[in-house]
């Protein structure tokens, strides 16, 4: 594909920030009902007309790659279409509600997120379902968090997390954070857990094993049962990374292997927009026996007791309002209290709740279905080495001998998202692509002539790109070494 | 025509057409898509969900349906979660598809114009802070608290553990805290308020050598503008520990920056700008001194210069971050509230200083006129205490439970703080409803 990014600016330039624009420094303290001890003396900020500010970001976003304008196949972060029709549903003024609101006057509310946990935990294989985390890495938090309350809650005294070589790095953090020693298990030779190793770093020590299956290179994790089995005999817990479950969507489910916890991240799996990284929500699943221990409040039906899968057919009686059930918030009895400060990213929730009521069975079957062909389908069109195999929804391609990170320049000039590079590390020079199930043949085919043009060619080609975006090479080291971060750092420097 | 827009023959959003499917699966030499999946039979999946698929116009009636068992009430709500009118101007150029349906910045030449974005959100920050250093965003003001703190215990090279925080925090926040710090040294204590704003002499008999983190709030839970943060901000200093200040972008473009009173790092919520009332979705601000800046939580973007040399900026620092450091990074956020602080920096641009500094006028003044005109009612006292206020106070009633319940009679929603004791906050959105909430609780209260 022909492409050529947008340039506004100058030769030194791009699109001026606001600051350069027209600014203005006013004295908040001034005319205030405040006495002045109170009150700021002065706040600069730009003053612009509303005609400059469009044009101002309207120029931004054309400086802007997104899905919506071609392939953004980063591996493991499943940059799927979002849909236009869940922006739409989340606009809905009966939606906007204050959270302090009284349950009984917000049933609407409850009575979504209350889907949306009974689908997820359908979807999951899990038997409870908290939607509090705002994102992945704050469900791996809620997810250990549970777990370390659950030992504690049985008198185990347990210090460590295993987590694979090749797992994503906020499982290390996450880890950590909740204030476990983390051991790291090398992958097998074929690229996943090896399980003798596994056997070894398991102890009565081990709380939890963190895994993604399929693994960060695509791979299923064929001895899962074993696996659960291992861990679970050591006393630990299982603990599903949900990054990847696009890859399984109706034809694994994590609680059917084995796992105790997991999250979802639906941002990613169910496909709700997160502009520029972020917002994402990362609910958490858990089986019955870890269900008491979920953050506060969770909904449930009047009269339940809050169990999943109580009533599947829930969602479709809501419409008859004489029989619709009634919801109401609980606090599991030992729950670990709170990781957000309300009830998380709520406009990304009910996002996700469309795209699955929109998808149903044979939608979530075919999603997974497509992202998997399609990961094979690029896989071999590839010039480059894809080890290991067979693949889920996303490949290590190698770039072998070059270094991954120019080919990936050079794939932003043939108008393509270059994928995620370097990582995992367990692959040379690692290109992980994931096209998810958006993108149809001649889109791959297209993806496939990227790279392969940009690997083969010369170093000095490489070197040179990418010549046709807004910027040229980014020096990311200068960046770094001289941190320049609001426009007042950069008085001194221009 | 397969149908795929209007289902069901799969997901309407895989574009293939079936002739393109067969001549991929014939490429990958397999029968069926089934047959690329290599999960064993003992953990497949061959049961059903019972999801039926349904079409986008049922989907949005289904939904609307939902939503419309939520009753239509006025709400005088804050504690935390406050919306102000958003201008149109914000919601569409936020929704384009290049902001909306983009990613991390991973490769900065080709995202040059979100990144820009967040280089001016961080700057708007360190305007109203007064703090070199802001993020370009934490999950919320609860999240932003807990990292602040994890952040005290990194940079201090005491041995105190002990982080110090008002006993009338909002129970989000000290559950949030409570969680982050449970991997950490550290041990969470709370220090009493008088009048709605911070004790001082309380809280200097319980600073020592063991406190490494002091945390006050401004406006306050309940509303009240802290008139002695430079106070607290001492106290915390002379114990040689950490003073983070809460607050909003709102309150901040009118009350003194955070930064002149000494405040180490700034934390809170950003979502009063460009967010409407969402219960509860956040936008966490994050603020801090530059020299805590290796330190610091979450993604930051910084100027540089691409190979023509013409300016470019770029996520920097990124050897904080979990995906270069893993359990050494300086937290675990990755996914962050990006497009949130897209739409909070255009909301304070669409405003502009004068604007910024209108709205929060208004914050105080619709408070005192509100406080003053229910104080006027039989049976009401308001505010209950004799602080300046922002957007809330507190209020008093016989019987604050009857009374809420008799003002949701009426169509408004109030926060029951106690058998004795409702908070009400206005701000441009509900300022209009103010008399009718003023003549229904003349109704409601017990005289």
């Amino acid at each position: 594909m022909n492409f050529d990014q947008a340039r506004f600016g100058d030769d030194t330039r791009n699109e001026p920030l606001l600051s350069e624009k027209d600014t203005t420094g006013v004295d908040p303290g001034e005319n205030s009902v405040l006495p002045d001890d109170l009150t700021r003396d002065s706040l600069e900020l730009p003053q612009i007309s509303e005609p400059e500010l469009a044009r101002h970001y309207t120029r931004l976003s054309q400086m802007n790659w997104s899905v919506e304008l071609g392939p953004y196949p980063l591996g493991s972060c499943t940059m799927k279409y979002n849909p236009s029709f869940t922006d739409a549903v989340a606009a809905d003024p009966n939606a906007a509600v204050h959270p302090d609101r009284d349950p009984e006057t917000v049933q609407g509310t409850l009575e979504l997120l209350y889907g949306l946990q009974e689908y997820l935990a359908t979807i999951g294989g899990m038997d409870a379902v908290t939607l509090q985390p705002p994102a992945g890495a704050a469900g791996e938090f809620t997810g250990i968090a549970v777990a370390k309350a659950y030992h504690q809650h049985h008198g185990n005294d347990k210090s460590e997390v295993i987590i694979p070589a090749s797992a994503h790095g906020t499982n290390f953090a996450t880890a950590a954070m909740a204030g476990y020693d983390v051991v790291e298990l090398p992958s097998g030779d074929d690229g996943r857990v090896d399980v003798e190793a596994l056997e070894a770093a398991v102890s009565e020590d081990t709380a939890a094993l963190m895994l993604t299956n399929p693994n960060t290179v695509g791979l299923f994790e064929r001895d899962i049962a074993h696996i659960a089995d291992v861990v679970h005999d050591a006393g630990g817990l299982l603990y599903y990374d949900g990054a990847n479950l696009n890859a399984l969507l109706g034809r694994a489910r994590p609680g059917d292997m084995g796992f105790d916890i997991m999250h979802y991240n639906v941002h990613k799996t169910f496909a709700t927009p997160h502009g520029g990284g972020g917002p994402g929500a990362g609910p958490v699943g858990v089986v019955e026996e870890l269900a008491e221990f979920l953050p506060r409040p969770q909904v449930r039906q009047v009269g339940s007791d809050g169990g999943a899968l109580a009533d599947a057919d829930g969602a479709d009686d809501a419409g008859d309002e004489a029989d619709a059930p009634e919801y109401e918030l609980f606090a599991p009895a030992h729950s670990i209290g709170k990781v957000h400060g309300f009830g998380g990213n709520w406009l990304v929730l009910i996002r996700a709740y469309a795209y699955i009521h929109r998808l149903g069975d044979e939608g979530l079957l075919d999603a997974s279905a497509k992202a998997t062909m399609n990961a094979n389908y690029l896989a071999s069109l590839l010039d480059l080495e894809v080890p290991y195999g067979p693949f889920h929804h996303e490949f290590a391609a190698t770039a072998g001998e070059r270094d991954a990170a120019d080919v990936a320049k050079g794939m932003l000039d043939y108008g393509v998202h270059p994928p995620t590079t370097k990582w995992p590390e367990m692959v040379p020079e690692a290109m992980l692509t994931e096209p998810t199930e958006v993108e149809n043949k001649r889109s791959l085919e297209d993806l496939a002539h990227a790279f392969n043009e940009a690997f083969a060619d010369t170093d000095e080609e490489l070197h040179d790109a990418p010549t046709k975006t807004t910027s040229r090479r980014v020096d990311q080291t200068s960046a770094a070494r001289n941190p320049r971060l609001s426009w007042h750092a950069l008085a001194d420097d221009e | 025509m397969s149908g795929r827009t209007g289902g069901p023959t799969g997901s309407p959003f895989a574009p293939h057409t079936p002739d393109e499917t067969a001549a991929m699966l014939d490429a990958l030499d397999v029968d069926s898509e089934a047959d690329l999946f290599d999960i064993p039979d003992e953990v497949a999946f061959d049961g059903e969900f019972g999801i039926p698929q349904r079409d986008e116009r049922t989907v949005r009636g289904d939904l609307a349906e939902t939503f419309a068992r939520n009753d239509d009430l006025t709400e005088f709500l804050g504690r935390g979660h406050y919306s102000h009118y958003v201008p149109a101007v914000v919601d569409d150029l936020s929704s384009r598809s290049e902001f909306l349906t983009s990613y991390t910045q991973y490769q900065p030449e080709i995202a040059q114009g979100f990144l820009q974005a967040l280089f001016e959100y961080q700057s708007m920050l360190v305007e109203l802070t007064g703090l070199p250093v802001a993020n370009c965003s934490m999950y919320d003001a609860a999240t932003g608290l807990a990292e602040a703190a994890l952040l005290a215990e990194r940079i201090r090279s005491t041995a105190g553990t002990t982080v110090l925080v008002p006993d009338a925090l909002r129970d989000g926040k000290r559950g949030t805290l409570d969680n982050y710090v449970d991997g950490s040294e550290l041990t969470v204590e709370t220090y009493p308020y008088a009048d709605n704003t911070a004790d001082l002499d309380a809280l200097a008999d319980l600073v020592d050598e063991d406190t490494v983190f002091v945390y006050a709030e401004t406006p306050t839970v309940t509303g009240a503008i802290e008139p002695a943060l430079r106070e607290v901000g001492d106290l915390a200093h002379d114990a040689d520990a950490l003073f983070c200040v809460g607050s909003d972008p709102v309150a901040l473009s009118l009350l003194q920056e955070p930064a002149a009173v000494g405040a180490d790092v700034v934390v809170g919520e950003a979502d009063a700008l460009g967010l409407p009332t969402s219960y509860g979705m956040g936008l966490g601000l994050f603020a801090c001194e530059e020299e805590y800046l290796r330190q610091v939580p979450g993604r930051l973007v910084g100027k540089s210069e691409d190979a023509d040399d013409r300016r470019a900026f770029t996520l920097t620092l990124q050897t904080r971050e979990q995906h270069i450091r893993k359990e050494r990074a300086t937290s675990n956020i990755c996914t962050n509230q990006a497009w949130v602080a897209l739409r909070a920096a255009m909301h304070a641009a669409s405003l502009g200083p004068e604007g910024l500094v209108a709205l929060a006028e208004d914050c105080v003044r619709n408070a005192e006129s509100l406080a003053a005109d229910l104080d006027a009612v039989d049976g009401v006292e308001a505010p209950l205490d004799s602080r300046h206020h922002f957007r809330e106070f507190t209020v008093g009633v016989d019987d604050a439970p009857g009374v809420a319940a008799g003002l949701r009679e009426q169509g408004f929603a109030v926060h029951v703080l106690d058998d004795a004791t409702l908070q009400v906050c206005v701000t441009d959105l509900n300022a209009d409803a103010t008399d009718d909430l003023v003549a229904a609780f003349a109704e409601v209260t017990p005289r």
